[in-house]
């Protein structure tokens, strides 16, 4: 059988080889979304609206139509009615209907024989519109009197009387908040508020597609999961889901926000029009930070009551969040993580999903929580300072342990959040003496990570060596991860183990490389799928032997007699078992599909210590360290470029990114000289501590990693800031503007 | 509007290509001549992903005129390796873990040689305000500039 | 678009001038290009100066000034040592336009040209008295660097112009020139304020000074009377308390969203404060 996983005794787990997509990757091989052509090949562009919120009186396309070289355009007529719910709002966000509903709602698209020619029929389209008056803030858009972007989409859990812009209502806790605060030594309530931001991946989307009459169709995208692609796509045209036939071609980056569909089916729906040509559609800068999906925006309450021992006694969260003009804001999870780190006896949590004529959201590395632990971390380490607490103590004191009930229901399984906090409090970092105009945060943060469905394949080739198909893009590395996972469970090299990332044909679902979940899903279901193939080689074996299969177990990549008892027979590698596969029964594979339970969730605390110019408002990072808890590292190098990546978009989102708009709703900043992502000259190097509190639920212990990051970064900043200046601020981005404002009001 | 003829070199190779005159030099490299390991990320010069050297000097060729290629020598990321001999920033790369996603990696490559080749002892601070201009949004620049570091003494040592 | 490769200024302007519909001229293009594909500019005409001999030279007048030709990129600009050792404020203010990238192509005339209020290289030349030729099919004449910004986008150039070249004067004994900006990041941002001075001493004492600012007004704009309260002093406390009075009265920002009005005023006044104290290290030939 199987080798015993739940050990650390391992050969190639925790090792750093080389990624097996590396050569490719450093020598301008790897193929992304854009690095397709084929021949017939026809270039898409989109019209977009340049209006908030306008009612799409004509569409005239006659004048593109007329240029040479254009050979299909496509509007809202074009594409099939009588969708309702979650597709209704995907195809509605692909293409306008009757109103454009945010600067950049595409309203057309054109495909033609080369892309100068498809941008200059763009300027030939014209399209009368009516502007109506748009909303663009979330507080606004609650607000009595506020424009109405959709009647009646508002679900039913959301009380009379609400603003039609409500569209969700979720209320969830525990205990007697009233009596909490009033056992709490000091009760403090604060506002918060947090901007859209992009999760800026360098890779704007890409796709070709190509739509056949018969309806059949092919696509070539860059996706974090292109079984979602498929299915949004045929769903949005009216397609049958398995004759669209999807390949993900290497990502240049996703955080989530390519989860989902914003163009694609145009560019299917031109290939149809155009009579089954293939179609080209890569998406400009611009379009990236205008149309596609930034996460959401909030605006927080919080109250918490702390004893002047630093014992957390209450706490309420009202956070009201804005997903664009559909639903879909994050403000549940950011309720749920809020206080996962902490064991509070009474918590009351309400959130607002509300419709802005801003663009449709999509998630951004573990969505909602950043913002709330923005909130309650700041609060908690205000709290502490104005008590002569410790925060790290304080945080220390009231942590969540394995087993105790989290703050949004749940039982927690095996968690790491006390390990991670105390690796926090013993590192070096925390001993930095500080100069002038410094200060150092310290905040926790959460993720649950996920399961989702998924749907493994393995096999055996000719030679020995193990080919592994996966549903889940390699974002970062997770090929390698895949093939250590491999080469451990196999007990065979892992150059010997090829993983492919393969197209929606040969696999069943998958959801997409989200929720932190690829190493954990995948891997799971890979170790399933090699068991059943390891199965299979020991029946090999054990006819070869005559012997029971329930007597043949695998060892260090070979069959071999279970035990004295079985037999005296030499390891059957699977070299010479590959060699006889198609004498002994046939070709040897193994799958797995499920949805995985078992999914451990992640904490972290990271500390930072910051300058603050006191003249200029100008803040620099001087020592940044993330520690978190990984279950188990399976490529170390890679674990920790998740723990950076996510700490510097962090530290982006508290200091400098934002989505600015102005009076008539159109955004300012969609190319990245003003929508500023942390350059390298700004950031020192990243420390990193992985943390290993396996989790029982995977063969190897593995929890998601990749979301984690993102959450402490915000309030760690802010609380850092606030160390060096006496100043909170409790509005992100902290920009210089607002910095110097506040320190010369101090 | 007729096209214009472009005789050029890159990575040591006479090449020619028809040029739209609104081509950009990377519109040229991409779809004109398939060498699709230079990138487009932004089309505004904020990014590097498209940087390229033209004769000696580090550029964004999303900001040249592919008619501008004319009698110039260009050295893109397809050239980088000596055939299966991977340049040691290509190898220092990959050991360090330097490239998550991988998109920024051809430019900030090209850059970075372009560093080592002018100054091949750069200081961090001198590495990251050299790449400020080249964006990665996967690493947090911590494992490519250890990687570029590194690949310095080790060019250094071999010199 | 039809793609012209002149190989005398002459002709350049001639072309510009006869021209029909929108004309770009394209040295370093990391303006032109970025237009021209966000849509905001589709030229019918573009003319490449780069062929034109002695365009990308940088040359020493008989006095020890340097003429500048149109092409020569700021990356050229820094790995020249004697204008970097003459005008290090005129140098570092260009080399913070963009990344290593643009730096590679970006030009003095370009940056000019291309009339943001906030362009980096503005001041330092403004404040350095810095002089631009200009050709046209009438002839040539020379300008002041601050008689061409117009306003926001605009310079003062009419169609069929062309700088052909940037002259700095010669530092002369006892000189010293400093530019800063204020970005949020690092690097890769447009200048929130800018602030460039140029000072010659005797002794410890400051006797002329030239003093400009960049993104506080619709164009860079000099400021005399900041000169004037810096002046004649040895840049104590009290002269730099009235320098930064006087620049923050004189800029007259707007706010947008790079900056607030009432924070341009704050920091061009910090600016000021800390350009000063280094142009002045400089002109005692301290290494700063």
């Amino acid at each position: 059988m199987a080798k015993d996983t739940n050990t650390s005794d391992f050969r190639y787990i925790g090792t750093r080889p080389a990624r097996p997509d590396g050569l490719d990757k450093v020598t301008g091989r790897a193929r992304y979304g854009a690095d397709i052509a084929a021949a017939n090949m026809l270039h898409a562009a989109v019209v977009r609206s340049p209006h908030a919120h306008a009612r799409i009186v004509k569409i005239d396309t006659s004048k593109a139509e007329a240029l040479d070289g254009v050979k299909a355009i496509v509007t809202r007529a074009d594409f099939p009615t009588g969708l309702t719910g979650e597709d209704w709002d995907l195809q509605e966000n692909t293409m306008a209907g009757e109103r454009a509903l945010y600067d950049g709602h595409a309203v057309a698209a054109i495909a033609a024989t080369s892309p100068h020619i498809a941008r200059d029929a763009v300027k030939l389209i014209e399209v009368e519109y009516e502007i109506l008056p748009h909303v663009i803030d979330v507080d606004d858009a609650m607000a009595e009197g506020a424009p109405v972007i959709r009647e009646g989409a508002a679900n039913k859990t959301v009380p009379e009387g609400m603003h039609p812009n409500v569209v969700k209502y979720i209320e969830f806790g525990h205990g007697d908040v009233e009596d909490g605060f009033a056992k709490a030594d000091l009760v403090m309530e604060r506002h918060y508020k947090t901007e859209a931001t992009h999760q800026g991946y360098i890779e704007p989307h890409a796709c070709m597609g190509q739509l056949g009459a018969d309806g059949k169709g092919e696509m070539w995208v860059c996706t974090q999961g292109h079984w979602y692609i498929r299915r949004m796509c045929a769903a949005v045209l009216g397609l049958d889901t398995a004759q669209l036939r999807v390949t993900a071609s290497e990502i240049g980056g996703g955080f989530g926000g390519k989860t989902t569909i914003f163009m694609e089916p145009l560019a299917l729906a031109l290939s149809r029009k155009s009579g089954g040509r293939p179609v080209k559609l890569v998406m400009s800068r611009s379009e990236v930070l205008r149309a596609t999906g930034p996460t959401a925006s909030a605006s927080m309450d919080v109250k918490i009551g702390m004893t002047k021992d630093g014992m957390l006694t209450a706490g309420v969260a009202n956070f009201r969040m804005q997903g664009g003009a559909f639903p879909g804001s994050p403000v549940d999870m950011a309720l749920y993580c809020a206080f996962a780190p902490y064991q509070v006896p009474a918590l009351q949590h309400i959130g607002y999903d509300v419709l802005a004529n801003r663009p449709k959201c999509a998630a951004y590395r573990a969505p909602g929580s950043p913002m709330g632990a923005f909130a309650v971390e700041s609060l908690i380490d205000e709290m502490a300072t104005e008590l002569g607490l410790d925060p790290m103590e304080v945080r220390i004191k009231n942590s969540s342990k394995s087993g105790d009930k989290s703050s949004y229901g749940p039982k927690f399984g095996v968690i790491g959040l006390e390990e991670t906090l105390a690796a926090t409090k013993a590192h070096p970092n925390m001993s930095i003496p500080l100069g002038p105009n410094q200060g150092r945060g310290i905040a926790a943060g959460y993720w649950f990570n996920h399961g989702g469905e998924t749907s493994v394949s393995v096999a055996l080739s000719e030679d020995g060596t193990v080919q592994v198909s996966v549903g889940t893009p390699d974002i970062g590395g997770s090929r390698a991860s895949m093939a250590l996972m491999a080469a451990e469970t196999l007990g065979i090299p892992y150059e010997n183990v090829r993983v492919n990332i393969a197209e929606t044909g040969s696999l069943g679902v998958n959801e997409p490389t989200h929720g932190s979940r690829a190493t954990f899903a995948s891997g799971k279901a890979m170790h399933g799928a090699l068991t059943q193939a390891i199965n299979e080689m020991c029946r090999r074996a054990a006819g070869k032997w005559k012997i029971d299969p329930e007597a043949v177990e695998w060892r260090d990549g070979a069959a071999v007699p279970a035990g004295p008892n079985a037999g005296q027979f030499p390891p059957m590698t699977i070299q010479e078992i590959a060699r006889k596969m198609k004498n002994t029964g046939g070709p040897i594979s193994g799958h797995h599909e499920s949805v995985p339970d078992g999914v451990g969730d992640s904490f972290g605390a990271h500390v930072v210590d910051v300058e603050v110019d006191p003249e200029t408002g100008h803040t620099k990072i001087l020592r940044y360290l993330v520690v978190q808890d990984a279950g188990r590292a399976i490529h170390p190098s890679y674990v920790e470029g998740q723990y950076q990546g996510g700490a510097v978009q962090g530290i982006g989102w508290a200091l400098n990114e934002e989505y600015v708009y102005d009076n008539m709703g159109r955004l300012q900043n969609p190319i990245f000289l003003d929508y500023r992502v942390p350059v390298a000259s700004d950031l020192p190097m990243i420390d990193t501590v992985i943390v290993e509190v396996p989790n029982p639920g995977h063969p190897f212990g593995v929890r998601g990693v990749g979301e984690t990051g993102i959450t402490p970064p915000l309030p760690a900043i802010a609380n850092a800031v606030a160390a060096a200046t006496g100043v909170r601020i409790r509005h992100l981005p902290i920009t210089p503007t607002k910095l110097l404002a506040a320190i010369k009001a101090k | 509007m007729s096209k214009v003829h472009i005789s050029t070199t890159v990575n040591g190779e006479a090449v020619e290509f028809l040029a739209d005159t609104r081509d950009s030099l990377l519109d040229s490299l991409r779809d004109s001549l398939g060498l699709t390991g230079t990138k487009e990320g932004c089309g505004t010069g904020d990014c590097g992903a498209c940087s390229v050297v033209v004769d000696g000097t580090l550029v964004c060729s999303c900001l040249m005129l592919g008619v501008e290629a004319q009698g110039k020598q260009i050295e893109t990321i397809e050239g980088m390796a000596n055939g299966d001999a991977l340049h040691p920033l290509q190898r220092k790369f990959i050991e360090h873990a330097a490239l998550q996603c991988g998109f920024c990696t051809p430019g900030i490559l090209v850059a970075s040689k372009a560093l080592l080749e002018k100054n091949p002892d750069p200081s961090e601070e001198e590495v990251r305000y050299w790449l400020a201009g080249n964006l990665c949004r996967c690493t947090g620049y911590d494992k490519i500039i250890r990687a570029v570091m590194d690949a310095a003494e080790e060019m250094r040592g071999a010199a | 678009m039809n793609y012209h490769n002149p190989s005398n200024f002459s002709d350049a302007a001639r072309i510009a001038r006869d021209a029909s519909g929108v004309t770009r001229f394209l040295a370093g293009g990391t303006d032109v290009l970025v237009q021209m594909r966000a849509g905001a500019v589709t030229p019918h005409d573009i003319i490449d100066i780069k062929n034109i001999p002695g365009v990308d030279a940088i040359t020493r007048t008989a006095d020890g000034g340097f003429i500048i030709g149109a092409a020569v990129s700021g990356a050229q600009m820094g790995a020249d040592a004697d204008l970097v050792a003459a005008w290090p404020g005129v140098v570092e203010g260009m080399e913070l336009v963009g990344s290593t990238q643009v730096q590679g192509r970006a030009t003095l005339a370009g940056n000019l040209c291309n009339g943001s209020p906030a362009a980096d290289s503005v001041p330092g030349l403004i404040a350095a008295g810095a002089t631009a030729q200009i050709v046209s099919a009438d002839g040539v004449r020379d300008i002041a660097i601050e008689d061409i910004p117009a306003g926001p986008g605009r310079s003062n150039l009419v169609k069929g112009e062309v700088i052909a070249s940037i002259t700095l004067p010669a530092r002369g004994q006892g000189g010293g020139d400093a530019y800063l900006r204020f970005t949020p990041r690092t690097e890769m941002d447009i200048a929130v304020v800018g602030c460039a001075i140029n000072l010659t001493i005797d002794g410890d004492v400051i006797t002329s000074a030239r003093v400009a600012l960049g993104a506080v007004a619709p164009t860079v704009v000099l400021v005399p009377e900041a000169a004037d309260a810096i002046i004649g002093t040895t840049l104590d406390d009290a002269a730099i308390a009235a320098l930064m009075n006087v620049v923050s009265a004189a800029a007259k920002p707007i706010s947008d969203k790079r900056g607030t009005a009432e924070f341009r005023k704050d920091v061009v006044g910090v600016l000021a404060k800390r350009v000063a104290k280094i142009a002045y290290a400089r002109a005692r030939g301290e290494a700063v």
